[in-house]
C-alpha cells in the first residue's frame, strides 16, 4: 500500500485521443508509456519517480487490458535487467528509478544491455535528484550515458515536450538499437501542466508471442568475440544511426538561430530557466520568442557535431548552460569545434558556477554577464533584475534600517532538515541506542539509506557512515578483528535489506565470520520512498507476495543469533536486546529485527477505521500524551531523547519562570515513547497519558460517577486549603 | 536586438507565487487549490515543488506561476518558471514565522512587488527545542524583517485560527490570500475551489473565513501585559508588607512569589520568604528582582509532595480535559508516569531517617527493588488518586524532611553570597542570583544541574578579582546549559 491512493490519477491514464491531460510531469510520462505501446514496465521506487510506480500499481486493470506487465523490481539492477526482454524481441519496455543512486546500482545490467544492444525500444526513465532538496550525493546521470554509450534525453520541462521525449525515445532506441535514458529533473517530475492525450496502444507483438516463440542470437550476448564486435558496432553503426535520427526528426531545437552573432546552447531541462532569464533582461517574451539565438539540446548525448558547427558558424561566442559537473558537454564542444577549426569562443563554467543547481537566479546572472560582454547595447538603459545585481553588503545598525531589519531577521533562521514523523517507531530504537551508549559507551555505527538515516541529525547524533542502499552492514565489514571485544552496530531498513542487504550485508557477515551486530528496522513498508510494500510487509497484497519474515531470511543465510523485538516502543525490550547483542559471549553475527509499523502508514490505515467505529457508537479509546506545565522545569531532556514533532516547547505560563516548557501538541498519536523515556531515563514526573474514551460503556459511566464523587470531595478539600490565597 | 525579434515579442508576464512550508503541513494542497482556482478562472497554471525527504517535517517550497489565458496569442504557450527568482515573486506565503524568515533569507520578498502573507505562530526547530534553557529565536526580529521587506505584509496567527476552526493552516492562509487582493479572483471563486476539492469542506471554509477576516483587520492585537498577580485575603497582610518594605518595581515578582509559596507550603512559608529577602531590600532593582524570583523558585523546589499536590487538583483535571479537547460525551482517564527512586523516598522522610536510609546498605537493598521500575499511576481512579493525595498530605512534615534541610542550607549559602556581593560587585551578584536556573529538573538532571552550579561557585573567588567577572560567570552559566555532557563547561573552565 503506497502512501497515497492514486485512484483519481489512474483516471488520467484512461484519457483518449484528443482529450486534455492536466496533472503532474511524472504521470504524463506514465500516460506517454501507454500511448507508445509499451509491453512491460519495471522500476524501483524513490523520489522523484515514486508516483510513476504508485500510479501503475493502482492501475493494474488498465495494464491488464493493454497486456502490459508491471513489476516492482527488487532493485534498479533488476529493473534494468528486465530490459533484456527487448534484446531479441520487438518489445517496447521501460524501467524507472531515482538517479544517480539507482543508476549506480543498475550499471552492471546497463553495461551488458548497452553492449549487445536492443531490438525493441528500451527506455530508462531516470529521476534526476539533483540540487535543492536532494537527498543523495550530487552526481550526474550523464556519465553513465557516456560510459555505456546509451543516449540521453533531457527534454524541455513542459508536459508536451516530456511526452514527446518518451515517444521519440522509443523510436530513437529502435532506430539505433540502443537503450535510451530519459532524464527528468526533480522539478520537472513534479511540475503540474497539461498536454493533449492520444489513445493508449496495445502492443502488436506481445510478451506472450515472445515466450511462445523464443529467439536467440549469440551475437547479442556479451561474450568474446561478440563483445569486441559490440564495441565496433556502437561506433560504426549505432552512433551514426542515432545522430541521423536526431537530425532528421529535429529532436534538438533552434530558436532565432541567426538573430545575433552570439548565442546560448542549453540542456533542454534548463530551457525555462534560460528563457526566464532572457525575459527578465528584456530579451525574450513570456512565450519563448527570444532575441538571442538558442540551441536547445533535448538530446544531451550524443552531441551532433553538424548542428554545433552550423549554430556556431558566424558567431563570436556561445554560452553553454550545462548543469552539474564535470562539464562533460563543454569539454566535448570545445574539442568538437577545435577539430572543425571553428573559432567561436565557448563560455560556460567560466560565467556559471562549476557546481550546484542552476536556479533562476544563477542563470540570470550568467546570461546578463554574457550579453553584457558581447552586446552591451542590448541591456543599455535598463536596470538589471535584482537577481543579476551584486549581492548587497552586510548592513550596519546605523545604515538603511530596512536592510538591517531584513538581515537581522534572516540571521535568526535555522536549518530545518527532515526528521522522523510523529509517533515514528524508529525513534525509540535510537532512544534505546542513546541509553545503551550511557551504559556501554559509544559504538561505531554504520548506517544505510532510509528514514533511519535521520538519526545522524540532532537530537540523536548517531551514525558514522552511509555507504549505500542495503550496504549498512557491508560498510562496517572491515571492523572484524579478534583484538577487541567491543562490537560495531550496523543499521539497515527493511527496504535496504531486501534491495541487497540480505546478500551484501548479512550473507557477507556470515561468510566472513563477523562478531558484530546488525539492526534491521522492519516497519512494514519501503517507508522513505512513499510506503510501498516489500516482501516482509504484513499487509495482504493481491498483486505481490508479502509476509516473508526478515528473521526467517536471516536465519536462512546462516545467522544463529537473531532477536525480533516486535514492539520498538518498548524501550526496555529494545535496550535489553541491544545490551544482549553487544555483550553476549556468543561469537558470530548478531541480528536484531526491530519491528513496528510505520506510523505514517499506520495512521493512514487506521484513522478512517476508527472514525467509522466511533460514528457507529463503538467504545474506542484514543491515547495521547501531555505534560503538566507546573511541574515541567524546562530542561528539555525528554526532547533530546525523542525529537518527536509533537513534543515541542511553548512559553512558560509561570510568571516566575523564563525558560520555555515542553509540551505535547494535539498531533500526538499516543505512541507511548514519551512515557517510556520518562521511565527509562528517570526524567521527570510531568508526563501523563490521557485516555479519551469515546462512547463510554455503562460500566465506564458508573465508574466515572463513583470516582467523581470521591475525587471531587477530596478536590474540594484541597480547594478549601488554598482558599483566600489567590484573589 | 533585431527589429524582427522585437516585433514578435508580446508583453505580459506570469503572476509568481512561492509557498514556504514544512512537509506534512498541507502546502501541496494549498498549491493544488491555487492551480484549480487559476485554471477554472481563465488562467494557465503551473506548479512544482521539491518534496523529496522534506515531506518528513523538513522545510520545503512550492512554486506557482499563473498566466492569463486571454493574454496568450493564438498558437503560443507561456514558458513558465520552475523555481522562484529573488526579486521576481509577487506573492510569498509562509506557513510559519521562521519559514517567513527563510523567505527573507532567500531574497524572495521585495518591497516593489511582494505581498507577504505569514503566520506568526512558531513551529520550533530541533535546535530550539533541544536547548537546555531557552533556545528560541527572536520572533520580533523575524516580524520586523517581514514588515521591512514586503510591499504588503499580512501577518496573523493563522495556525491558531485554523486550530479553532478544526482545520489545517492551508485554508486559513488561503483565506488571507483572498483577502489581500493580490490575485484577480473573488472570494467566491476562492471558496469554490475549496468546495470542489471536497475534503473537509466545512471546516476548511470556516478556517478560510477566519483567515480572510484576520487579514482584513489592519494590525496585530497587542499581547496583553502580564498583570500583577492579585492576592486574596489570607495574603493581604504580606502584600501590605511588600508595599511598605520593598520598592514598587519588585511588587509583581514578590506578589507572585508569596502566592506560589503559600500555595506550596503555607502562609508562614511565604512570610519566611520575605524575611529571607530582607538583606537585599536596598539592592539594585534588577538584583532584587532576580534574586526574589530565583529564591521563590528555589524555595518551591519540586519534590514528590509538590508533584502529587499539583496532579490531584481539580483545576489540573480540567486543564487536561481542555488540552485533549474532551467533548461532552467522552470520558477521560489520566495516567501519570512516575519513577520515584530511593533518593526521592529518602528526601521525603524526616531528615535523620532519610540520611540513615541512604547510608545503610541493608536498608537500601530492602527498598531499592521497589524503585527499579517506573510506575504508572492512574490519577483518575480512586486508588491512584488516594495514593497521590496521601503523598501530597505529607506537606505537613515537609519542613522536617531531608530534602527541605538540604535545600534550605543551599539556599542560605547562595543568598548570603548574593547579599555579600550586592554592595561591592552588583553585576557579579546578579549573575550569582541567576545561576540558580542551572538547578532544575528531577533525578539525574537535577543532580547534574547542582553539580554545574557548584563548579561555578567554586571559581567565584577568582571571578571576584577578575575585571569582567560577571561576564565570565554569565558565559560559564551559558556553557553549563550548552550540552548535557558538561563538555562545553569543562572547556570553558579549563580556559578560564
Amino acid at each position: 500500500m503506497a502512501e497515497r491512493s492514486f485512484a483519481s490519477e489512474v483516471k488520467l491514464l484512461r484519457l483518449g485521443e484528443g482529450e486534455q491531460f492536466r496533472g503532474e510531469g511524472i504521470l504524463a510520462v506514465t500516460k506517454a508509456l501507454l500511448q507508445s505501446g509499451v509491453s512491460y514496465v519495471a522500476g524501483y521506487q524513490g523520489a522523484p519517480i515514486s508516483h510513476l510506480m504508485d500510479v501503475l500499481t493502482d492501475a493494474n486493470d488498465i495494464l491488464q487490458e493493454l497486456g502490459v506487465r508491471f513489476e516492482h523490481s527488487a532493485s534498479e539492477a533488476t529493473a534494468t535487467a528486465t530490459l533484456g526482454a527487448s534484446v531479441n524481441y520487438p518489445l517496447r519496455g521501460a524501467v524507472t528509478f531515482k538517479s544517480t543512486v539507482g543508476t549506480n546500482v543498475a550499471s552492471d545490467a546497463l553495461a551488458n544491455l548497452a553492449s549487445g544492444g536492443v531490438t525493441g525500444g528500451a527506455l530508462l526513465i531516470v529521476g534526476e535528484d539533483y540540487g535543492e532538496g536532494s537527498s543523495i550525493m550530487q552526481e550526474r546521470s550523464h556519465a553513465f550515458a557516456m560510459k555505456s554509450q546509451v543516449w540521453l534525453l533531457d527534454p524541455r520541462p513542459n508536459l508536451p515536450s516530456i511526452v514527446n521525449a518518451v515517444e521519440q525515445g522509443f523510436e530513437l532506441s529502435e532506430a539505433s538499437n540502443t537503450p535510451v535514458m530519459l532524464e527528468l529533473r526533480i522539478r520537472a517530475c513534479h511540475v503540474h501542466g497539461s498536454f493533449t492525450a492520444k489513445a493508449n496502444k496495445r502492443p502488436a507483438f506481445t510478451l506472450k508471442d515472445a515466450i511462445e516463440a523464443p529467439l536467440r542470437d549469440v551475437n547479442r550476448i556479451v561474450l568474446p568475440p561478440a563483445s569486441y564486435l559490440h564495441e565496433q558496432e556502437k561506433i560504426s553503426r549505432r552512433w551514426p544511426a542515432a545522430v541521423r535520427f536526431i537530425q532528421e526528426r529535429g529532436l534538438n531545437e533552434f530558436f532565432a538561430a541567426d538573430a545575433q552573432e552570439f548565442g546560448i546552447v542549453l540542456q533542454g531541462g534548463l530551457y525555462n530557466a534560460v528563457l526566464r532569464a532572457l525575459e527578465l533582461l528584456g530579451l525574450a517574451d513570456a512565450f519563448g520568442n527570444s532575441a538571442i539565438p538558442l540551441y536547445v539540446l533535448n538530446v544531451t548525448y550524443p552531441l551532433v557535431d553538424a548542428e554545433f558547427t552550423r549554430f556556431c558558424a558566424g558567431k563570436r561566442a556561445i554560452l553553454l548552460v550545462e548543469e552539474g559537473q564535470p562539464d562533460f558537454i563543454e569539454q566535448a564542444v570545445n574539442s568538437m569545434l577545435r577539430k572543425a577549426d571553428v573559432q567561436t569562443r565557448v563560455h560556460g563554467k567560466d560565467l556559471l558556477p562549476m557546481a550546484g543547481e542552476y536556479t533562476g537566479a544563477v542563470v540570470v546572472k550568467a546570461v546578463a554577464r554574457f550579453v553584457e560582454s558581447y552586446a552591451p547595447q542590448l541591456l543599455a538603459g535598463r536596470e538589471l533584475p535584482l537577481a543579476a545585481r551584486p549581492a548587497p553588503l552586510p548592513a550596519l545598525p546605523n545604515g538603511d534600517p530596512k536592510v538591517f531589519a531584513i538581515q537581522q531577521a534572516a540571521a535568526e533562521v535555522q536549518p530545518r532538515p527532515p526528521s522522523f514523523c510523529t509517533g515514528c517507531p524508529e525513534r525509540p530504537i535510537f532512544t534505546a541506542m542513546k541509553l545503551i551508549e550511557r551504559e556501554l559507551g559509544q559504538h561505531h555505527v554504520s548506517c544505510d539509506i532510509g528514514c533511519h538515516l535521520f538519526s545522524i541529525l540532532p537530537p540523536f547524533n548517531i551514525g558514522a557512515t552511509t555507504m549505500g542502499y542495503g550496504l549498512g552492514w557491508a560498510g562496517a565489514s572491515a571492523f572484524n578483528t579478534r583484538e577487541t571485544d567491543k562490537r560495531t552496530i550496523s543499521i539497515m531498513g527493511d527496504g535496504g535489506f531486501w534491495h541487497n542487504g540480505l546478500t551484501s550485508g548479512v550473507g557477507n557477515a556470515v561468510f566472513n565470520q563477523t562478531d558484530n551486530l546488525l539492526l534491521v528496522v522492519d516497519n512494514g513498508y519501503s517507508a522513505a520512498t512513499g510506503g510501498q510494500d516489500l516482501p516482509s510487509s504484513r499487509a495482504a497484497n493481491t498483486l505481490r507476495n508479502t509476509n516473508n519474515p526478515i528473521e526467517k531470511a536471516v536465519r536462512g543465510v546462516g545467522v544463529d543469533w537473531v532477536r525480533t523485538v516486535d514492539n520498538t516502543y518498548s524501550l526496555e525490550r529494545m535496550r535489553d536486546a541491544l545490551r544482549d547483542a553487544l555483550t553476549t559471549k556468543q561469537k558470530g553475527p548478531k541480528v536484531i529485527v526491530a519491528q513496528s509499523e510505520c506510523m505514517l502508514n499506520k495512521q493512514r490505515r487506521i484513522r478512517p477505521l476508527i472514525k467509522k467505529r466511533i460514528a457507529g457508537g463503538e467504545r474506542v479509546v484514543r491515547e495521547r500524551f501531555g505534560i503538566d506545565p507546573e511541574t515541567c522545569t524546562g530542561d528539555h531532556s525528554c526532547i533530546r531523547l525523542s525529537g518527536c514533532p509533537s513534543l515541542t516547547v511553548k512559553p512558560n505560563p509561570d510568571p516566575l519562570r523564563r525558560d520555555p516548557i515542553a509540551t505535547v501538541i494535539d498531533s500526538c498519536v499516543g505512541c507511548g515513547l514519551c512515557g517510556e523515556v520518562a521511565h527509562a531515563a528517570v526524567l521527570c514526573p510531568s508526563f501523563y497519558r490521557a485516555e479519551i474514551i469515546n462512547n463510554p460503556s455503562r460500566w465506564d459511566r458508573f465508574k466515572a460517577r463513583l470516582r467523581g464523587a470521591v475525587i471531587g470531595w477530596l478536590q474540594a478539600r484541597i480547594e478549601r486549603r488554598l482558599e483566600g490565597l489567590a484573589a | 536586438m533585431t527589429p524582427r525579434a522585437q516585433g514578435e515579442r508580446s508583453s505580459g508576464r506570469a503572476i509568481t507565487i512561492a509557498i514556504l512550508a514544512m512537509g506534512g503541513e498541507g502546502g501541496g494542497v494549498l498549491a493544488d487549490w491555487l492551480v484549480d482556482l487559476a485554471e477554472s478562472n481563465g488562467f494557465v497554471a503551473q506548479t512544482t515543488s521539491v518534496p523529496g525527504v522534506a515531506q518528513r517535517t523538513g522545510a520545503t517550497i512550492y512554486y506557482l506561476e499563473l498566466f492569463p489565458a486571454a493574454a496568450i496569442p493564438a498558437g503560443a504557450q507561456p514558458v513558465l518558471g520552475l523555481s522562484p527568482v529573488p526579486g521576481e515573486v509577487d506573492i510569498v506565503i509562509a506557513s510559519e514565522l521562521m519559514e517567513a524568515g527563510r523567505a527573507l533569507q532567500r531574497g524572495l520578498v521585495t518591497a516593489d512587488r511582494t505581498t507577504f502573507i505569514a503566520s506568526t505562530h512558531r513551529v520550533y526547530s530541533m535546535t530550539e527545542r533541544t536547548a537546555m534553557g531557552d533556545g528560541r529565536v527572536d520572533s520580533d526580529k523575524l516580524l520586523a524583517g517581514g514588515r521591512a521587506a514586503a510591499r504588503r505584509f499580512v501577518s496573523a496567527d493563522f495556525g491558531l485560527l485554523a486550530e479553532r476552526a478544526g482545520s489545517l493552516i492551508g485554508p486559513a492562509l488561503y483565506g488571507a490570500l483572498a483577502a489581500s487582493d493580490a490575485l484577480p479572483f473573488s472570494r467566491a471563486q476562492f471558496e469554490d475551489t475549496v468546495r470542489r476539492a471536497g475534503v473537509g469542506v466545512n471546516a476548511s471554509l470556516q478556517a478560510f473565513g477566519a483567515g480572510y477576516d484576520a487579514a482584513t483587520q489592519a494590525s496585530l492585537p497587542a499581547e496583553p501585559e502580564k498583570p500583577v498577580p492579585a492576592v486574596g485575603p489570607r495574603l493581604a497582610a504580606l502584600a501590605q508588607r511588600i508595599a511598605l518594605e520593598f520598592p514598587a518595581a519588585a511588587r509583581p515578582t514578590l506578589q507572585a512569589a508569596i502566592l506560589r509559596l503559600a500555595d506550596y507550603q503555607d502562609v508562614a512559608y511565604a512570610q519566611h520568604y520575605l524575611e529571607l529577602l530582607q538583606p537585599l531590600r536596598a539592592a539594585r532593582a534588577d538584583l532584587l528582582d532576580e534574586t526574589a524570583r530565583h529564591l521563590a523558585l528555589w524555595m518551591s523546589y519540586e519534590d514528590t509532595i509538590r508533584v502529587a499536590d499539583l496532579k490531584t487538583r481539580r483545576s489540573r483535571f480540567q486543564r487536561v480535559g481542555g488540552e485533549v479537547k474532551l467533548a461532552g460525551d467522552q470520558q477521560l482517564d489520566i495516567n501519570e508516569f512516575m519513577h520515584p527512586r530511593l533518593e526521592e523516598i529518602a528526601d521525603t522522610l524526616p531528615a535523620p531517617v532519610g540520611r540513615w536510609l541512604l547510608a545503610t546498605r541493608w536498608a537500601r537493598s530492602c527498598v531499592e527493588p521497589f524503585t527499579r521500575k517506573g510506575r504508572i499511576v492512574r490519577t483518575s481512579s480512586i486508588r491512584g488518586y488516594l495514593l497521590l493525595y496521601a503523598i501530597a498530605s505529607l506537606r505537613g512534615m515537609r519542613r522536617r524532611s531531608l530534602r527541605f534541610q538540604v535545600e534550605h542550607e543551599r539556599i542560605g549559602q547562595w543568598l548570603a553570597t548574593v547579599a555579600r556581593l550586592a554592595g561591592t560587585h552588583p553585576e557579579l551578584a546578579l549573575e550569582v542570583a541567576r545561576s540558580q536556573r542551572l538547578i532544575k529538573g528531577y533525578g539525574d538532571t537535577h543532580a547534574r544541574g547542582w553539580g554545574n552550579y557548584q563548579r561555578l561557585v567554586a571559581v567565584l573567588p577568582r571571578l571576584q578579582a577578575a575585571p569582567h567577572g560577571a561576564q565570565q560567570l554569565r558565559d560559564l552559566s551559558q556553557a553549563a546549559l550548552a550540552d548535557d555532557t558538561g563538555q562545553a563547561l569543562e572547556k570553558l573552565l579549563a580556559a578560564a
